[in-house]
Formats: C-alpha cells, structure tokens, sequence
C-alpha cells in the first residue's frame, strides 16, 4: 500500500496572466482516496489541479505535501510522489506504446544508469493493468482514442506515484470507455491506495466513483465531503444553475441527478412512477 | 520475469542494438569520409602518406597540400556538420516540427548577416566575427520568440515568422555583398549557402571548442530532451523544470550554429535534413543528437566531395545541400498542407 501523505493547498489564489481564476481556496486531500473536483466550465477546477500538480505557481497561498511547500521541492523528487495525466498530452512522432510509459519512468532514473529490473517490472505492471500489452510495439497514431488514454494512463502509472492527477481523463470518449477508464483507476486506488485526485465533467460517474467531492463555483470552493452528503438540487442549482431532481443511482446507491429542462418538467408525474415502482 | 517484461526487454533491446549499430554505421562512414577529404585533391595521397603526414612526418608536397590546404577544410567540415546537425536536432525535437530548424527560421541566416556585416562594413578581426556571429544568432532567435509570442504561443506562427525573418536577412545580406563590390562570386557564396573553402587552422578554435564543451552539456540534457517532446505539462509532471532545460539547450545549439555558421556559411539545409534522416536510420527512442550530428558530418563531407570531384566546375558545398535539401523541404511543406497543421 502507499503511504499516507498530508497534501493541503492552503489559501491558494491562481489564475493565468493577469485573470484571477482561482481565490482563497484551502482543501486538504484526503490520502489514500478518490476524489473529484466538480463545477461549471470555466469555475477554476482545472486551474486547481493544475495549482496542486505544480503546474501553475500560485499568485498567494501554497501548496504543501506532508508539510512542505512544493514549490520548493526539487522537481524530480516530488515527481516520484506526484503524478499528473494532463488534458491533451502531445505524441512525439514514431514512438511505440511500451516507449512511451516508459518514460513515466524518467524520474526513477539517474543520469547514465540505463533501465533496471524495476523499470521492466514498472512498465510491464502498468500495461498489464491498463490491458494495452498487446499493443506494445506499434505506433501510437493507430490506435483509438480510448487505446490512447490507456496509454497515457499507464505512462502516468509507471511513474508509480503514490498521488496521481487527472484532468478530465474520460473526455471524447465514449461512455463504454468512461466506464473502463473510471473502473480500471478505482481498481489502482483499492489495489495500491494509489491517492487520484481528477476533474470530471459528469456528475454522476463523479458521484458513483468519488470517495470524496470537492465542488467549485466561480474560482471559490463551494462544498465538499462524499457525494451521498454533498450532493444535492440546491448544490447542483447553485453551481450549474440547473434545476434537477437527486435519486438514488439503483446500480450504485450513489446519488444521480436528472436535469429538469423547460421542454421536460412533469416532476409530479416522476416522483409518483419513482414511488409506486 | 513474466511474459510481457521479457517481450518490453527483448523488443527494447532490439531497438537499442540497432541504435548502437546504426551510430557505429554512421561514425565509420564519417571517418571513411574524413580520410577521402585528405586523400582527394588536385593530387592524389595514398593512406600511407595521409597517416605519415598526420604523424608529423614531413613527406615532399603532402606536407603542404595536406596539412594546409585538406586538413582544415575536413576540420570545418567535420565541426561544422556536427554543430548543424545536432542543433538542428535539437531545434526539431524541442520545437516539435522538423520545420523548426536554424535552417528554415533564420538563425543561420542571422549569424551570416552579423558576420558578413563585420567583414565587409566594419573590417573587423576573426575574433570580432565569431563573437559577432553568435550575438547575431541568439539575437536572431529571440526576436523569433519575440514576436511569436503575442496572446498565445504558436509553433506555427513562430516558422512563419521565422521563414519572414530569414528572406529579410539574406536581403541584407546580398545588400552588403553589393556594396562590398570587391568580394567575388565564391566568397559571397561562402555567405548565402555555406562553402569549406580557404578555411584556416587559426580561425577555426572558436568553433572547435564550443562543440567540445557544448556536445556534453547537450548529452546530459538529451533524457529531458524526449520528455520535453511530450509537451510542457507532462514535462513538468515528470520532474523536467521545461524553461530551464529549453533555455541550457537553446544556447547550447545557437552557440554551435552560429560559430559553425562563421567558420564555413549557413552550409544550406544540413540542420534541416539531419534529424528526420537520422529519425529515418536509427529509430526512435533512444536520444537521436549524436546520430544527427555524424548525418550533418556526412552530409557535408559527402557534399563537399561532389562539389568539388563530381562536375567540371567546382561547386562549393552549401550548393550540393541545397539541392538535396529543397526537394525535402517541398515534401515536407506538401505532407504538412495535407495533415492541415503547421
């Protein structure tokens, strides 16, 4: 199992040149969890990935891991505890899948030492759990889009950091490989207690997969706790803007939530049909 | 060992044995290259005499014709091609585009301007040139990077820009040449295309050291070089700080460029062509700069020897480059329109 780490940003403000995306945010991660940063387009949860990954220096605040500031640590260090799967990674050209996460490994590494035992094992490993081993020779522009996030998946996995970020890691795939790619990143977290910390769009997958929900509304933290707590028509009202009805998931318990549109409001005819069902 | 490590390793080290053979393949055909440079000219040395000569031996009229004359021109030759190869190499794989090279946007074209304006305006010494040379390059690339910049970064505007950049120099650069008047039509070559010839021992050091002390530094940077290709985000994930890095090699390569573009012209199309060849022979995913570079030392070796032994007039080498290098460049920009992507 992964240790246990204290990861907190604290009082954070980012944004990009001179737009402030993201005020006074503190949320302390829950270690050893999946958690998911949900919120409207535009609200800051990218920005706040970005902030905790160190990918964006904060303008005030800081990010801390077991106490220490991130900014501070030397980058190759800190890239062996944290991992990020970024939103559209670029493919060098002509490289074959195990060369590429194989170079999730480029932290373990120090200059000169070619790769060990452990680099084998750690690549083979993330393959294996990613299913993409038979692929491992050929280039990545033929395989598909949810091959390709395997892929990227299993770089990120061969880093074998005990934290991992994932910005919107189920986009432009369809929603059988949403399903794969969320189950096969639950199975990381129970197998390894790998800790993920990812932004994703839908909320209820957000609200079936998450242990735990941070939500966002215009660059300020909102709520947060498990999805069964925090979900709920006043949130989603407050951050989407969206009138909906919660019900109970049947597959997963978790809570799901269906949009009421101005075409499609027979609300009264839902909860009875709910009820006598 | 289970299945899938054994067939990670086997197929990694067959890729590293060919990148192994593949450079040991180009080194030979290098040096092969080199002892043709001695040997050839208006008279033929065997070997033996090449050997004796190098050894410090005095052999009746090799001596000279060696030693003065073939020496230095495989010299520049050598450190010339080098330099373009592995910065070109490095421009491409930082810049992601093989287009993104000194060649296309206008770096070399820069250090010819700087340096054509020393020697022909200001009558300065090999010194000043050198130093003019490299203050031309870099200036060169930063207001490449400059003006690319504007609201959001793009690789394709910064070739547009680059490709602008470099018609307006070689304009100065002709501009000069007019005024210049005296220099005749095989020295104004040396500036617009790159030519070996008249190169002398003592004008070359500058060019001689920069690759002794830059080619390590590049080489202890080349694993960050194939982790920067994956885009700034996933660099930094990975523990490269992509500003640093990007910064140590941009110097590095103009550095080289620009002094191997004083020694012996913007050789045309060398930092172009190098990588994509060497991509073509070696494989990818092992770092590709020391490949690139023997493919600029072959390149123009090889394109020396043509121009000079291949037709009945001597034709300098940056002539040979670049017309194996146009055609290149017309695929490339062909493939590009198609894919819709600059």
């Amino acid at each position: 199992m992964k240790p246990t780490h204290t990861f907190r940003a604290e009082q954070i403000t980012a944004g990009y040149d001179n737009k402030t995306i993201l005020q006074d945010v503190s949320v302390t991660i829950p270690s050893n969890k999946m958690s998911i940063i949900i919120g409207a387009n535009g609200c800051g949860k990218s920005t706040l990935l970005k902030t905790m990954a160190r990918l964006i220096t904060p303008t005030s605040g800081q990010v801390t891991l077991d106490g220490q500031a991130i900014q501070k640590m030397p980058p190759k260090q800190l890239a062996k505890i944290l991992g990020l799967l970024p939103q559209s990674p670029i493919v060098p050209e002509g490289i074959t899948v195990a060369d590429l996460v194989g170079r999730g490994r480029f932290p373990h590494h120090s200059f000169l030492k070619g790769w060990s035992k452990k680099d084998y094992e750690a690549v083979a490993e993330a393959m294996e759990m990613m299913n993409i081993t038979e692929f491992a020779d050929c280039h990545i522009d033929e395989l598909s889009g949810g091959q390709r996030q395997r892929v990227w998946i299993a770089m990120a996995l061969a880093q074998q950091t005990d934290i991992l970020f994932l910005d919107e890691p189920t986009t432009y795939l369809d929603i059988t490989y949403q399903v794969e790619i969320l189950d096969l990143l639950t199975d990381l977290n129970r197998k390894y207690g790998t800790t993920i910390i990812m932004v994703l769009h839908d909320i209820n997958l957000s609200a079936r997969y998450a242990d735990y929900i941070f939500a966002l509304h215009e660059g300020k933290l909102v709520a947060e706790g498990p999805p069964s707590d925090i979900i709920t028509n006043s949130l989603i009202k407050d951050i989407f803007a969206l009138n909906c009805m919660v019900i109970e998931d049947p597959v997963s318990n978790s809570p799901s939530i269906v949009p009421i549109g101005r075409h499609h409001n027979q609300i009264d005819n839902i909860a009875v049909k709910t009820k006598s069902s | 060992m289970n299945e899938t490590m054994m067939s990670i390793y086997n197929s990694r080290m067959k890729r590293k044995r060919r990148f192994l053979l593949m450079t040991c393949l180009l080194a030979v055909i290098s040096i092969v290259l080199m002892g043709l440079m001695l040997m050839l000219g208006n008279t033929f040395y065997p070997v033996k005499d090449v050997v004796s000569v190098l050894l410090g031996e005095d052999v009746k009229g090799a001596s000279f014709a060696i030693g003065t004359i073939r020496l230095p021109r495989m010299i520049v030759g050598l450190f010339a091609g080098f330099a373009f190869g592995a910065g070109g190499y490095i421009f491409q794989t930082m810049l992601r585009n093989p287009l993104a090279n000194p060649n296309v946007i206008g770096i070399t074209a820069g250090s010819s301007a700087a340096a054509v304006f020393c020697i022909i305006v200001l009558h300065a010494s090999n010194a000043l040139v050198s130093i003019a040379s490299v203050v031309g390059g870099l200036l060169t690339a930063i207001v490449i990077f400059i003006l690319s910049k504007g609201s959001s970064f793009s690789i394709g505007r910064l070739i547009l820009i680059g490709i602008g950049i470099q018609a307006m120099l070689n304009a100065f650069i002709s501009y000069l040449m007019v005024i210049g008047n005296t220099h005749d039509l095989p020295s104004a070559m040396r500036w617009l295309s790159g030519s070996l010839n008249g190169a002398k021992m003592e004008n070359l050091y500058p060019l001689i050291i920069a690759v002794l002390i830059c080619t390590p530094i590049v080489l202890f940077l080349a694993s960050r070089l194939e982790i920067l290709e994956l885009g700034e985000l996933a660099a930094t994930s990975l523990g490269v700080a992509p500003n640093k890095t990007r910064l140590v090699l941009l110097l590095s390569s103009v550095l080289m460029i620009a002094l191997a573009t004083a020694a012996a012209g913007p050789i045309a199309f060398v930092a172009f062509l190098a990588g994509p060849i060497a991509k073509k022979i070696v494989g990818v995913g092992f770092s590709n700069i020391v490949p690139a570079g023997l493919i600029g030392v072959i390149l123009v070796l090889a394109a020396d020897l043509i121009g000079q032994f291949a037709f009945d007039t001597r034709y300098p080498v940056g002539v040979i480059t670049g017309i194996i290098g146009a055609p290149y460049l017309i695929y490339l920009l062909i493939r590009i329109n198609r894919k819709g992507d600059l």
